[in-house]
């Protein structure tokens, strides 16, 4: 049922990885993220490897449910290592036919691809796994807060996201309701050709967006009479403050950094 | 007679496996007469949405089984898009699945799934429209445009346009007010006597079904804990309460009557009975 | 009188673009509420009712005469805040309300909005959440809820702008018996307790016998306005106006037509029970 699909899921836990600043968080994975396409030698590899197990260890999050985020975009994965598997230029060739070239050059560049982008997305998620929806949009918005001054709309932004996120089980489960409703009168969501089946969506999506209009008129009502004004002389209840966990955190971040570059010219 | 629908031992698990596993109905054995008017009550969560959906085959059982006519609604693909058609449902905001660009098209939706002539079709929408209460000048006028009430009306037609055998309603007056309320019952009245559809209708309006049902059902966690005549039920005063339900206020009229020693009859849930209790009393020349 | 919401012949129409006339909704309406009680509003669908509560925040504004709020003229931009926070308003649908996605982030939504500091907010949130019974459950997903849950957890986040006045339109119209009993529950803890004005607008009749005074709508006027004792007895009237009377009126009414001779102002079962039996106790008929 579509209920049971669950986006941006997020674990509860009491480990440092949650308890950290979802700032904090953030910019580590910003910092991960650079580590991963800096890396060039097998060892700067190994170390940014090293690095995920270890943070993911202490998330007290299973390996298992961390591999689960790779599985809706592995076929971008395997054409990607497909493409750098023959495409790849190189003097050892393995073999040739008809027009595609295997070099090992290439069988070299698809597992490192490959392996970039999984742990790419398994750090990504040991982010949304153990940082609420809300502590992740108040720290974007915090750490956004600078560009406030070129006139970029931070808040709004944020404001955007949180309400998403809000609205996205409310309108699962009306698009549940909704295809139940249409069933019940005959419609087929599940048999035909592509045309057929597009056109199937009609009854669904009309009514769909009909009320998530309806629901956005009734929402901006709602805020504007709880005395919403936009992000201006707007408080929060929760105060986020960086703790020593949280500097701590970014010296590692920022060494982990520095040795990847390092290995990177060490080991040529 | 035979029954028109039946379930035997129906059971539904949501999440089976997960640490949100959930029995939503458990074991449910169940038939409706043909013909005959079913209420269904009970609170959010106790199971009647799962349960209705699974007579016209929209949810299927994770055990037990629901027979039409006699033969499983499951047993085959086929037999349960047949279903579909034969036990309609309407559900609750039923307004909140219009789609189409005018009235008629949306009425004639149901029909057309079912593969039928354009006559045929035609035939059935100014039919249906007619039960529901909705006058023919709205057929070319978009649903979008229409009063919240003829919006609630062009969605009963377009379920009753496909002349179902059984018709299931959940909480179809919520949200009008009292004059809607009243017109729509009487609508569905009208056309449950001169179609003889059987009807199930799932409401929170204690007052709506104790006038309309011939049987009760009442749901309490995943089981039917209760049946019988509106007035079996509604006897019950205590229990229903203690289930987070409410009876007719005249039931509890009734009742504080009994308590200062007027003897009226235990079964009273309607004005009318509580009336007609009355004036006998009075004729029977009855003093405390 | 110490009027809390005041509207001096208040008009309002909707433009719609293909029609060249706007539909009038509100026409020229009077209308005073008194600090601390409450008030019901009763109308057909279309009436105008929801409009005219819209206009008690500022959410609309008149195109003719005013609306004042504590003296506060609704019109006026800079001061919206000031009459917003003064009367707060819920809702019908409970999810289109909810603004977070934790309890008790939503209910803390209105105190942000008005810049308190972190720990006055906490207060207001955990205050508002014991006020509703909500305490409990602050820290779960609205969206897990019941209705009537999600609807006590929107009044409280409008109790946390300690609001002089709430309005609630058809709060209860999507919820079941339990959920219905507990808002209505918690609507009257507030006038009761608290001394906060309710303004309730309902198409369920039982909710408005604990009423102070009801109002009654037609076509953007106010056509009856009195406390319930005195209304509900139009029986016919009210059915003309295309509402209805509680059940308990309803039986003396359709008694006193069998020849009873009955007033017809009972609201509770008990009153109306020792009405009916003053006919078989020698005191009546």
């Amino acid at each position: 049922m579509l209920k049971d699909v669950t986006l941006g899921q997020f674990f509860p836990g009491d480990t440092v990885v949650h308890r950290l600043d979802p700032r904090t968080k953030l910019i580590l994975v910003i910092v991960y993220i650079v580590a991963l396409f800096a890396a060039k030698t097998y060892a700067a590899y190994a170390l940014v490897m090293i690095v995920l197990i270890v943070c993911v260890s202490l998330s007290q999050i299973r390996f298992t449910t961390i591999m689960k985020g790779v599985k809706p975009i592995l076929i971008v994965i395997l054409i990607t290592g497909i493409l750098n598997l023959f495409f790849t230029q190189g003097e050892h060739v393995i073999f040739r036919l008809w027009k595609l070239t295997m070099t090992w050059e290439g069988v070299r560049t698809a597992a490192l691809m490959i392996l970039r982008l999984i742990m790419l997305i398994n750090g990504t998620f040991l982010l949304t796994y153990t940082t609420s929806p809300i502590a992740l949009t108040d720290g974007l918005e915090l750490l956004l807060s600078p560009l406030k001054k070129l006139r970029f709309p931070v808040h709004e932004l944020a404001m955007m996201m949180s309400i998403a996120l809000r609205f996205i089980p409310t309108l699962i489960e009306e698009t549940d309701k909704i295809m139940s409703a249409q069933k019940a009168r005959g419609a087929d969501f599940d048999t035909g050709g592509i045309v057929q089946r597009a056109k199937a969506m009609l009854p669904l999506l009309v009514p769909l967006f009909v009320s998530a209009f309806r629901r956005a008129d009734e929402l901006s009502v709602a805020m504007e009479s709880r005395c919403y004004h936009g992000g201006e002389g707007r408080t929060r209840m929760k105060k986020l403050t960086f703790a020593r966990r949280d500097f701590g955190a970014l010296i590692l971040g920022a060494v982990f950094l520095a040795a990847v570059f390092a290995l990177n010219r060490v080991w040529k | 007679m035979d029954p028109i629908i039946k379930t035997e031992k129906l059971t539904h698990v949501y999440g089976a496996g997960t640490p949100f596993e959930h029995t939503a109905i458990d074991g449910i054995d169940f038939e409706a007469e043909r013909g005959e008017f079913i209420g269904i009550i009970g609170h959010t969560g106790s199971g009647k949405s799962t349960f209705i959906q699974h007579l016209n085959g929209l949810i299927k059982p994770t055990s037990g089984r629901v027979l039409l006519d006699g033969h499983d609604i499951f047993e085959t693909k086929e037999r349960t898009r047949e279903t579909r058609f034969r036990v309609g449902l309407v559900f609750q905001y039923p307004e909140y699945q219009l789609f189409e660009e005018t009235v008629y098209k949306d009425i004639s939706f149901g029909p057309k799934n079912m593969k039928l002539s354009e006559r045929e079709i035609d035939e059935r929408v100014r039919e249906a429209a007619g039960f529901a209460g909705l006058s023919e000048d709205t057929f070319e006028k978009s649903p979008f445009d229409l009063s919240g009430g003829q919006k609630r009306r062009t969605a009963i037609a377009g379920v009753m346009a496909m002349r179902p055998e059984v018709l299931i309603f959940d909480e179809p007056t919520a949200g009008l007010d009292p004059s809607g309320c009243k017109e729509l019952m009487t609508n569905i009245m009208n056309y449950r006597e001169k179609t003889g559809t059987t009807i199930i209708m799932v409401s929170h309006s204690m007052e709506d079904v104790a006038r309309t049902a011939d049987r009760l059902l009442v749901f309490k966690n995943a089981h039917i804990v209760m049946q019988g005549s509106p007035s079996d039920v509604f006897s019950h005063v205590a229990e229903l309460k203690t289930m987070g339900l409410t009876v007719p206020r005249v039931t509890l009229v009734a009742l504080r009557l009994r308590e200062l020693g007027l003897p009226i009859p235990k079964d009273i849930y309607t004005v009318e009975h509580l009336k007609n209790a009355i004036v006998q009393l009075r004729e029977e020349g009855y003093h405390a | 009188m110490d009027s809390i919401i005041k509207t001096e012949s208040l008009t309002y129409a909707y433009r719609s673009v293909e029609d060249e006339h706007p539909r009038v909704v509100l026409q020229g309406l009077d209308l005073e509420i008194e600090r601390g009680t409450f008030v019901a509003i009763l109308g057909h669908n279309g009436s105008g009712k929801s409009t005219l509560a819209k206009h008690f925040n500022g959410i609309l504004l008149p195109l003719g005469g005013k609306v004042y709020v504590e003296g506060i003229d609704t019109s006026v931009e800079e001061t919206m805040l000031e009459v917003r926070k003064r009367v707060g308003m819920v809702f019908q649908n409970p999810d289109n309300q909810l603004v977070a996605n934790v309890v008790e982030e939503d209910v803390a939504f209105a105190p942000e909005n008005l810049g308190y500091p972190p720990e006055e907010i906490r207060m207001r949130v955990d205050d508002a959440l014991r006020i509703v019974g909500m305490y409990d459950m602050r820290e779960h997903a609205p969206h897990l809820l019941s209705g009537g849950q999600k609807q006590r957890v929107a009044i409280a986040g409008v109790l946390a702008m300690s609001p002089k006045c709430v309005v609630f339109d058809e709060p209860t119209a999507m919820l079941d018996p339990q959920g219905r009993q507990d808002v209505i529950r918690t609507i009257r803890q507030l006038r009761d307790e608290m001394n906060v004005t309710v303004v309730l607008i309902t198409h369920h009749m039982e909710e408005t016998i604990h009423a102070d005074r009801v109002v009654v709508m037609s076509d953007g006027k106010i056509v009856v306005d009195g406390p319930p004792k005195k209304v509900f007895p139009n029986v016919e009237y009210m059915r003309e106006q295309g509402l209805d009377v509680p059940e308990t009126v309803d039986i003396l009414y359709e008694l006193d037509k069998c020849g009873f001779h009955y007033r017809l102002d009972a609201l509770s079962v008990d009153e109306c029970a020792r009405e009916i039996l003053t006919a078989f106790t020698g005191a009546g008929a």
